[in-house]
């Protein structure tokens, strides 16, 4: 992290008729730095991402990714920043690098500098082996690399990953964690991670925020947000059990 | 335009590796085909030794024992619009490639843009490889080179079909975007032209007979409620896109037709006597005939497809 802010809000709400599903959420994330985004299931921490990717627009508040504004700017925006859904679609009827090729296209990335970027971010991922299997007959870790692959190959400055290793088995699930320690240690990517599997978040992110019924409820290192719910001690606290407490704590 | 072009040379690949566009093709090409040959056998035999009438050529198109060529596109066509895009949107949300494809840097209108001009480009190729085709058989076998004004007439007739299909296309876009469900938009699109293609004839006389009620025996005293009754029909069938595009390629591609509000009805021999003693219109007063057809099919294709633009760019997109 170099403390160059690439993502910010201030006050950013959106509200779905009655529904507040973000309230007033300010951040301020640097470059390099992997952000966890916690929170269950309604929190809003989708809405966040589709606001902070200009796939949606604020009710009110203001974003920043890389200095663009979303709403005003959503090209400039997408033009930096990688997208893996937690449901990630392919064509099924093309092959891996077919799919590349056509998300390269969408981004204006050249065919002739594309192929062999392909070749290679497929060899990262470990999806190299068999270049003609189409896509339709991936297994869903597969498809979660393929995801990965082709957030790499646009080279972005800001991820954003919704459940990157949801169904991917342990091995699959360490190196995928690799791949985003490796993007943000070594191409300083910054990384915006949102998932349940509080181990993984803890083993890679820098500085977490829990998001409950649209409110950010803490944000801050884990070491920072235990000490504050449990205390000064010689105990160590798991990502796990701060985020219990806090979710217990907004439940009641 | 990067993103239009993008996303429309995919839509196009798709649609020509697609078995079902294959499939509707070659039913179309053949039926297509064998009527050309018909038809044209017929005129071959029927002209032996005689002085070939104005035209001639066009009757490829517009004649047939059963139904001319131009009848069955007029049947037929929307099916092709309805297959090239009942799924064009709900296929990307349920295979959840639509929340991808957003989240690139294209603006959100080249997705829908890029379909449509794939649908669009599509259909302008099956069009004129069938009237090419057409024509080269109708060359062969009834051996008269069409004139440059029977040629035009071809290419309006073709830049009407390609409106006319592009129609039911922007339609089933539309009911890509309003329903997730491919089934139920592929139906809502069938149900769409059934009711628009076929019942509007007798919504028409049901509406002329309720709200210009004419007494048969008192009819022969009130001819001009006769004809207030006839107009009312035939302007409330022109809703139907069908109604349109059959009475604008009629127009267009039989010269000898004058009108299309003829109230009187006749039998053959008294149209074939009338037209043994009547010049063929020219290009430009048959195209003013028609151009209220032209322009009105234009624009309904244009304001379904701003509807879709429309509902689709309102739309937020989610992966889940």
């Amino acid at each position: 992290m170099n403390g160059q802010t690439v993502i910010e809000t201030q006050d950013l709400t959106k509200v779905y008729g009655d529904q507040v599903a973000v309230n007033r959420l300010n951040l301020k994330i640097d470059q390099g730095e992997v952000f966890g985004f916690l929170g269950p299931n309604g929190a809003g921490k989708t809405t966040t991402l589709l606001m902070l990717l200009g796939l949606s627009e604020p009710t009110s508040g203001k974003a920043w990714v890389c200095g663009f504004d979303p709403t005003r700017d959503p090209l400039k925006v997408k033009k930096v920043v990688g997208y893996l859904p937690e449901n990630v679609g392919f064509y099924d009827d093309m092959n891996a690098a077919q799919n590349l090729l056509f998300m390269s296209r969408l981004n204006g990335i050249p065919d002739e500098v594309a192929r062999p970027k392909a070749e290679e971010v497929l060899r990262i991922v470990g999806l190299d082996a068999d270049p003609r299997k189409r896509v339709g007959a991936y297994s869903r870790g597969m498809r979660q690399r393929l995801g990965i692959a082709e957030v790499l190959l646009k080279e972005p400055q800001v991820v954003f990953l919704d459940e990157p290793t949801l169904g991917l088995d342990p091995d699959g699930a360490l190196q995928m964690l690799e791949v985003i320690r490796s993007m943000s240690q070594d191409k300083k990517i910054t990384v915006f991670f949102s998932s349940h599997l509080l181990d993984q978040v803890q083993k890679i992110s820098h500085r977490v925020g829990i998001m409950l019924k649209g409110n950010m409820v803490a944000m801050g290192r884990i070491d920072d947000l235990a000490e504050e719910k449990f205390g000064i001690g010689q105990e160590k606290y798991t990502l796990e059990e701060i985020y219990m407490k806090y979710f217990k704590e907004g439940q009641s | 335009m990067t993103g239009i072009w993008t996303i429309c040379r995919k839509e196009l690949a798709d649609h020509f590796s697609s078995t079902r566009f294959i499939l509707l093709f070659t039913l179309i090409l053949i039926v297509s085909l064998v009527m050309a040959y018909m038809v044209g056998t017929t005129l071959r035999d029927e002209l032996k030794d005689v002085a070939k009438p104005t035209f001639v050529f066009l009757m490829l198109f517009t004649s047939g024992k059963l139904f001319s060529l131009v009848s069955f596109i007029a049947f037929f066509g929307p099916l092709i619009g309805i297959v090239l895009g009942f799924d064009a949107v709900n296929r990307e949300r349920s295979s959840r490639t639509l929340s991808k494809l957003v989240s690139q840097p294209i603006y959100r209108d080249s997705i829908i843009n890029g379909k449509f001009l794939a649908g669009a480009i599509l259909i302008t190729i099956m069009l004129l490889s069938i009237v090419l085709l057409i024509s080269g058989l109708g060359l062969r076998l009834i051996g008269v080179v069409p004139g440059p004004e029977e040629i035009w007439r071809l290419l309006i007739y073709l830049v009407l079909s390609i409106f006319y299909i592009s129609f039911w296309l922007a339609i089933s876009i539309l009911f890509s975007i309003t329903f997730r469900s491919m089934a139920t938009s592929a139906l809502a699109a069938i149900a769409f032209w059934i009711c628009f293609s076929f019942f509007v004839g007798f919504v028409a006389d049901l509406a002329g007979d309720a709200f210009f009620p004419v007494d048969p025996r008192a009819a022969e005293r009130n001819p001009e409620l006769m004809v207030t009754q006839a107009q009312a029909k035939k302007l409330i069938s022109y809703i139907s896109p069908m109604t349109l595009y059959s009475e604008g390629t009629t127009i267009v591609l039989n010269p000898l037709q004058k009108t299309t509000q003829s109230l009187l009805l006749m039998g053959p021999m008294e149209r074939l006597s009338i037209s043994r003693f009547q010049n063929p219109l020219p290009l430009g007063q048959s195209l003013s005939i028609v151009l209220p057809h032209i322009i009105t099919l234009i624009a309904i294709t244009m304001i379904f497809f701003a509807i879709s633009y429309a509902v689709f760019m309102r739309q937020e997109v989610r992966s889940t």
